[in-house]
């Protein structure tokens, strides 16, 4: 290919991929615009903390926020443990086309795929009656783990399969165990991987709504244990747009208030992810 | 890969605390799957009792309080449309990664990502709801009605894509910078270098984030609901309406008692087979390019 | 720096004992020992109007909660019949073969038909509904309207506003001919507000409070009569529905205390705040 011809494809290439990005960033930008348009008039500091009033259209979203965040948290405090632990068996302890790995990789895409009310109604049924919690957070909580899990997991243990061989090999040859291994070399360079996988995994968790109406409920009163009924913001605003006559500008302003909370924690998790992997490079 | 078993060491309490722990983790989170799919299949025993596999495709149409179960339509939506959105959101996906790394400026690029990670935890409520209020009155201008095909594979797509471009993003960053180097040396341009160098060698993250997009689209419920139309039949053009399998559960479960309630799990295991054959799929071709890769 | 990281430690134990002390771990495991808790599913059209007569229940009756879920009317019922409900909400009154059920009417709603503001159309006939929903009239010009295809919005199947509609126009659903096909309220609204040649049937009180704050949508007489919440309290709008509260046996203690607050007068601007009609006296 002579030089001028490989300049053209270069520049064609370079506009295609801008265009791609762009593509990407307007309906962003364009939804964006539409809920602050439409919800920042509402958003209030009464609005963040007061409790809702008149079937949500007044007063604000408080205790919505608090179920939310107990749900989230239940589900990531069951989902980690798991997904890291389930990850590090396939990537450490499975060879790559070992059956039983096989086997749970396939059930976790599988899983990944289950609609999100089928995954609500087996909540419904398994942690709702059969194990008696009733509609509450902490069913709530468990089901989003199982939905959050397979995701979490692929992600993980992708980061932790691109580690190369050599850190593996070179622990070995130093005579570390494998627990130490794992702690002090594979976990640390599996970081921004891990993060990827959080990011996914809680926004999937807060963006879920049909899963929760039939688990952790409807309820808008302050939850007082973890066995309460409590809403999530997706549900409320479920709820306010599509089933309250005249609930919509509290629902953009929920939203508009979900999708901050959201880039908080992205931030943040961010910030302290890259604050780690520089401290990990300091010899101790 | 090294296994447990060929470690020189001695088997410290550690190490056999921690190889069992995660057995036990690993297998409970395969206990899991079982414990679904047979939740699933108590609930549509009924259904197979009283109505049979085979009248899920040759009944006349889907009016259950009539009597009538056909799932075909519904099948074809929810392929239609996931395919569509697929087909569209792995080239967006790839080349929003590709552009946040080599193409955008460091800012630039970050704060992209850091846009996609928002994206990615918009719940589908409020897309859908978006798509009801923005998206389906402009299709409806242009060729009426306006809930369609078309307007659910494009809802989909901004829904799956961060997901794809999240994972795609991660794969192309642990592409070692030795691989940049060498090819940058060798007189590469900057698409052949992607093209030959970096795409190859992040090719299994990118195909796990495609596989967990479309396990995303398949699974969608809310967002189709409210662009989609909901009628059921077997779409002829991009902008005739549709119904998929899990809008179907989603709009009838609330209502259904009895026989209905069981052919709507029954669709719910449909749904589960739909994926468990992409998945077969998938391990097929990933298990040729694994033999492949040069790993 | 060893003072800068022993100020640091500090710092993080200060936050950390701080949302201890604001939400301590331990009481949010175990559930608060409480009074009596009224369970109520059913109906989601229902669920925002009894989850406000719930709130102000438990002002005036302190110690006790009523929790509101959703999941429809049947579930509501099916709830009730099974015990894993205390009340059961359904927007529709009980039929034959839940004659052995006790319900207990609290507010009134109607149906009506709703178009698209622009739409030059001001009144249609019962025959000209059915046939527009049948597609036997495919063109808003065999109405009198524009020129333009009809867009027919239909509800899903098992609602009790589709067999209302489909009893009083005596159609079966298998006869409609729909374009789209919605679940709940809002979403028929917000269909019909985005196409100008749609038609559609909603709630009547959800339409006249969408209506008067500004969503296109117009609400169309049926039978010569204007669709509004004072003809259904009037009795004159031929279709209406009965807002129900369903239990399995008689209602007895605390339920009883709540249904009959819930028809009591207390309650009448709760129900007149979400556009519904309430009993009589």
């Amino acid at each position: 290919m002579s030089r001028q011809s490989k300049h053209v494809q270069e520049y064609c290439l370079t506009v295609i991929i801008w265009t791609a990005a762009t593509m990407v960033a307007i309906p962003f930008i364009w939804f964006m615009s539409d809920l602050l348009w439409n919800g920042w008039s509402q958003l209030s500091f009464t609005f963040v903390f007061a409790a809702p009033r008149n079937a949500g259209r007044e007063g604000g979203i408080g205790p919505i926020l608090i179920s939310t965040m107990l749900i989230v948290g239940v589900c990531m405090g069951v989902a980690w443990p798991m997904g890291l632990g389930t990850a590090l068996f396939l990537s450490e302890y499975t060879r790559q086309d070992h059956v039983l790995g096989r086997l749970i990789r396939g059930s976790l895409d599988v899983l990944a795929g289950v609609p999100s009310i089928v995954f609500g109604l087996f909540g419904n049924a398994l942690f709702c009656q059969v194990l008696g919690f009733g509609f509450s957070i902490l069913s709530g909580g468990l089901t989003l783990a199982c939905m959050v899990l397979p995701l979490l997991i692929r992600t993980v243990e992708e980061s932790f399969r691109v580690i190369s061989r050599e850190q593996r090999l070179s622990a070995a040859a130093l005579g570390l165990s494998k627990p130490t291994t794992i702690r002090t070399i594979l976990l640390p360079a599996a970081i921004p991987g891990l993060l990827v996988g959080g990011i996914l995994g809680l926004g999937r968790a807060i963006a879920e709504t049909a899963a929760l109406i039939f688990t952790s409920g409807y309820v808008d009163r302050m939850p007082e244990s973890l066995m309460d009924s409590g809403r999530s913001l997706a549900v409320h605003i479920y709820d306010l747009s599509m089933n309250v006559a005249g609930g919509n500008p509290h629902a953009y302003a929920t939203a508009l208030v979900l999708v901050s909370l959201l880039f908080i924690i992205n931030f943040a998790s961010s910030w302290i992810a890259a604050r780690w992997t520089s401290c990990n490079q300091l010899p101790t | 890969m090294i296994s447990s078993s060929s470690n020189i060491s001695s088997r410290s309490k550690g190490d056999f605390l921690l190889s069992w722990s995660v057995r036990l983790l690993a297998l409970t989170t395969g206990g899991l799957l079982l414990l679904v799919v047979a939740f699933l299949f108590h609930e549509s025993w009924p259904a197979l009792q009283h109505i049979g596999l085979s009248r899920f495709f040759s009944d006349p149409d889907w009016y259950p309080t009539d009597n009538s179960y056909r799932l075909t339509s519904m099948v074809w939506g929810t392929i239609l449309a996931t395919t569509g959105a697929v087909l569209l959101a792995s080239p967006l996906g790839i080349l929003s990664a590709l552009f946040c790394h080599f193409y955008a400026p460091p800012l630039l690029g970050r704060w992209y990502r850091h846009m996609v990670e928002l994206l990615a935890g918009i719940p589908s409520v409020v897309f859908g709801f978006w798509g009801l209020v923005v998206l389906v009155p402009m299709i409806g201008r242009w060729h009426p009605p306006g809930p369609s095909l078309l307007a659910g594979i494009l809802i989909l797509t901004f829904m799956i894509m961060p997901t794809i471009m999240l994972v795609a993003h991660t794969s192309i960053a642990h592409v070692p910078v030795a691989y940049i180097h060498s090819a940058s040396a060798l007189g590469f341009s900057r698409w052949s270098m992607m093209w030959h160098v970096i795409l190859p060698t992040s090719k299994v993250g990118i195909f796990t984030g495609i596989l967990l997009g479309m396990a995303r689209a398949l699974g969608e419920t809310m967002a189709v609901l409210m662009v989609c139309g909901n009628v059921v039949q077997t779409p002829s053009h991009l902008f005739d309406p549709i119904r998929t399998l899990t809008a179907n559960i989603a709009l009838e479960m609330a209502y259904a008692l009895g026989d209905h309630r069981a052919a709507l799990f029954m669709s719910g295991l449909f749904l589960m087979g739909l994926v468990v054959l992409v998945v077969c799929m998938a391990e097929a071709l990933r298990h040729r390019n694994i033999y492949v890769a040069t790993k | 720096m060893p003072f800068s990281s022993f100020f640091i430690f500090a710092l993080r134990v200060i936050l950390v004992s701080h949302i201890l002390w604001a939400f301590p771990p331990w009481e949010y495991l175990s559930a608060r020992a409480e009074g009596t808790r009224l369970i109520i599913t059913g109906s989601s059209t229902m669920a925002p109007l009894v989850s406000e007569i719930g709130k102000r229940f438990e002002t005036l009756h302190p110690g006790n909660r009523v929790d509101v879920q959703t999941g429809g009317s049947s579930r509501g019922i099916a709830d009730a019949v099974t015990g894993l409900a205390d009340i059961g909400m359904a927007s529709r009154a009980l039929k034959p073969q839940e004659a052995h059920l006790f319900g207990s009417v609290i507010a009134y709603d109607g149906i009506t038909i709703i178009l698209h503001r622009d739409n030059p159309v001001q009144i249609l006939t019962d025959a000209q509904i059915r046939d527009i929903y049948t597609g036997t009239s495919t063109n808003w010009k065999t109405v009198g309207g524009n020129d333009a295809p009809t867009m027919v919005v239909n509800k899903a199947e098992g609602r009790s506003t589709l067999e209302l509609f489909l009893q009083y126009f005596n159609l079966k659903n298998r006869d409609i001919h729909a374009h789209v096909v919605i679940g709940d309220n809002e979403q028929g609204i917000k269909t019909v507000a985005g196409n100008p040649h749609a038609i559609g049937y909603v709630s009547i009180g959800t339409a006249q409070y969408d209506a008067n704050h500004g969503i296109r949508i117009r609400l169309l007489p049926l039978q010569h009569i204007p669709a509004t919440i004072e003809t259904v309290r009037e009795g004159t709008f031929p279709l209406s529905r009965p807002l129900t509260l369903v239990t399995q046996s008689p209602p007895a203690g605390l339920i009883k205390t709540f249904i009959d607050f819930a028809q009591s007068l207390q309650v009448h601007d709760l129900i007149l705040k979400q556009y519904f009609v309430p009993l009589q006296g």
